[in-house]
């Protein structure tokens, strides 16, 4: 035994394998969609070539791409959260909805306070909203035992029906569904403010804030107490109760800081481009969560690599259009999922196979 | 207002709108009472509706374009399948994975087929029973003459029956109860998986036919939330075929009721809550407990 821990393959480490299934799993998808691609009778070199190209290759497209990567570093952080401690939040996206409209209803009605009072309550605005919308799974797991994936899955529905019930009758703007603009302090000014280069696209300085959460998440589970508890309940609850760790405290509060953080999408949208709440702003970005969060292996630093990726495949799709329908882009974001799941599996058992035949060669 | 709900129209509503639930809440009760969760079953009727719509578009068969429904709602379940039961890996994430490539990959063959991203062009409607009671009503007669509604309330009352009064249903019942009791008699827990996810293909598969059918077309998008619907009415209806088909027909009922009362002083999307609401609650275990069977999302791993 001693002998073969001595021997370990550096493919066999842990650490290598979670950084190689995301990026094995990326280029299988790529793959996959140059097949897609092939049926439309394009080239598929030339698509992702204009896909790269159009996307990293102009300052107005990077800007794109890292306005779309804002909510994403959101949504993967509240899910990752939660995946570590051991609960699935298929809420993000209700969560999120119901932040930034608290952040959008609470920034119409403080005009006149300063900006820095009124960003930091804006923020906290969403934070407690979509807290809220996360801490109801929580509490129902904790107490009832009933799943969180099924409630968090209703709980997107009443979200989006509660919404636009608000934006359709309450705080609408006559025969709009949006909300009135929140007051000009609680704006967070767009990048192109100040570099004239990013002139015309929508990023905006809350993606500083999403980094900042990413670090915030990092150091709240890997350096605290109360991480350290959230992660022990995610690896085993039993262990964890008899260590006198409270399951039920720590699966509350993590939904609800996940929770609190999709709320935070809002500083993005609401904030910091559109100034207004408006039905259905968000398309799917809560279940992207699910996957930036997947590969980026719930590490908060991955998912920021992830989001990213999947930021740029969003603006992709809409630069090659004219080429291949751009839905090509959802095609390639599912099948990157169904690969990272699978690998877990399939791929580390075709690196042992492979590491046993190398070693088997070395032997001879 | 009491008039107008017991209408043949509302009535007829209703019947519309739970004919789909009802087949796909099914769908889900095969899969999960063998063990497997189906989030997919999004994707399942929205992949349906899309290949009934293009068998129906080039064969100009509405019967063709039924079984391409059944066949394209296979396809995707037999996907889930695959990835939960053999590669074992985790059949939430896998589901949603399905529900955006289902959204994907129809989006992108309307483009290539029909030249649009939103919708096909008009397809013919299964032809219907003629009922000489309703001849001044033809939109009821059209609806309540439907084969695909009779079909449904068999395949209700026959999946009671399949489910728990035959070998086949203890057999499924068992390996999503518990596999390695199963496995130990000697029934194989991969296959009656399949077959119960199978089943969940064929079922949500008529489904989005039922809905390309109805609506002569398809459109983006059109499964909108359906599937996720139907998983809420197969809990309230505690994973039993009569309880989930019972509950669909109570979220049927609500949402004819909404499209009733739109325009009136009661805000429509307080009733769209409604099954949302009562999953909650039924999960609280407020009325009665509602719980899964055993095994369900757990993969089998046969002890070596």
């Amino acid at each position: 035994m001693a002998d073969q821990t001595k021997r370990r393959h550096w493919l066999e480490h842990p650490a290598t394998q979670n950084f190689l299934i995301p990026i094995f799993a990326v280029v299988l998808s790529f793959a996959v969609g140059a097949i897609f691609i092939l049926i439309v009778g394009q080239n598929p070199f030339q698509v992702y070539s204009v896909l790269f190209s159009q996307t990293l290759g102009t300052s107005y497209g990077i800007g794109q791409l890292l306005f779309k990567t804002t909510p994403l570093i959101f949504a993967g952080l509240s899910v990752a959260i939660c995946f570590k401690a051991g609960l699935f939040n298929i809420g993000a996206e209700g969560q999120l909805q119901i932040g930034a409209f608290m952040t959008a209803l609470v920034g119409m009605y403080t005009v006149g306070v300063p900006a820095f009072l009124e960003i930091p309550l804006l923020i906290l605005a969403g934070m407690i909203g979509g807290g809220i919308w996360g801490f109801i799974p929580g509490y129902l797991k904790a107490k009832t035992g009933a799943h969180e994936v099924i409630n968090t899955i209703m709980l997107n529905f009443i979200a989006a029906a509660l919404v636009s019930f608000f934006v359709t009758n309450l705080f609408n703007v006559p025969a709009t569904v949006h909300t009135p603009e929140i007051a000009p302090t609680g704006k967070i000014p767009r990048f192109d403010t100040i570099f004239s280069s990013f002139s015309g696209s929508p990023v905006n300085f809350s993606i500083l804030i999403a980094i900042l959460a990413a670090v915030a998440v990092w150091y709240y589970v890997d350096k605290t107490r109360y991480g350290y508890e959230l992660r022990v309940v995610g690896l085993n609850s039993k262990a964890a109760e008899y260590g006198g760790i409270s399951v039920a405290k720590n699966i509350i509060l993590s939904m609800t800081i996940g929770g609190a953080i999709a709320g935070l999408v809002g500083t993005n949208y609401v904030m910091g481009y559109k100034y207004y709440f408006e039905e259905g702003f968000s398309t799917g970005t809560g279940f992207m969560g699910i996957a930036v969060a997947l590969l980026g292996n719930n590490n908060p630093f991955g998912v920021i690599l992830a989001a990213l990726l999947f930021g740029m495949l969003e603006y992709g799709g809409l630069v090659i259009n004219t080429m291949v329908p751009k839905e090509l882009v959802s095609i390639l974001q599912a099948i990157v999922i169904i690969f990272v799941i699978s690998s877990n599996k399939i791929f580390r058992k075709i690196l042992v196979n492979f590491i046993k035949k190398r070693t088997l060669r070395v032997n001879d | 207002m009491i008039s107008q709900i017991f209408s043949l129209a509302f009535l007829a509503q209703t019947i519309r709108i739970t004919v789909p639930y009802s087949l796909a809440s099914l769908g889900g009760v095969y899969s999960e009472r063998g063990g497997v969760v189906n989030i997919a079953l999004e994707g399942i009727i929205l992949n349906g509706a899309f290949c009934a719509t293009v068998g129906t578009y080039y064969t100009g068969s509405p019967w063709f374009g039924l079984l391409c429904g059944i066949a394209g709602g296979l396809l995707v379940a037999a996907i889930h399948a695959v990835i939960s039961i053999h590669v074992k890996a985790d059949q939430i994430i896998s589901g949603i994975a399905l529900n955006l490539f289902a959204v994907g990959i129809t989006k992108f063959v309307l483009q290539i087929l029909f030249q649009s991203s939103s919708n096909s062009p008009r397809i013919a409607g299964l032809p219907y029973i003629k009922l000489a009671f309703l001849k001044d009503q033809p939109d009821v007669e059209h609806l309540l003459g439907n084969p695909l509604v009779l079909l449904t309330v068999l395949i209700v009352i026959a999946s009671h029956f399949i489910i728990f009064k035959t070998r086949f249903g203890l057999r499924l019942r068992s390996v999503g109860e518990n596999p390695e009791a199963a496995d130990t008699v000697g029934i194989s827990v991969t296959l009656y998986r399949y077959y119960g996810v199978l089943i969940s293909g064929v079922l949500a598969g008529l489904a989005g036919a039922w809905l390309a059918f109805d609506q002569h077309s398809f459109t983006d998008g059109m499964s909108a939330g359906r599937g996720y619907i139907a998983l809420a009415a197969m809990i309230v209806g505690k994973w039993n075929p009569l309880g989930a088909a019972a509950a669909c027909l109570l979220f049927g009922f609500a949402e004819s009721l909404q499209i009733q009362l739109q325009g009136g002083s009661l805000p429509t999307q307080f009733i769209q809550m409604i099954p949302y609401l009562a999953t909650i609650i039924v999960l609280a275990g407020f009325i009665g407990k509602s719980a899964a069977p055993g095994a369900d999302g757990i993969p089998y791993e046969k002890e070596k």
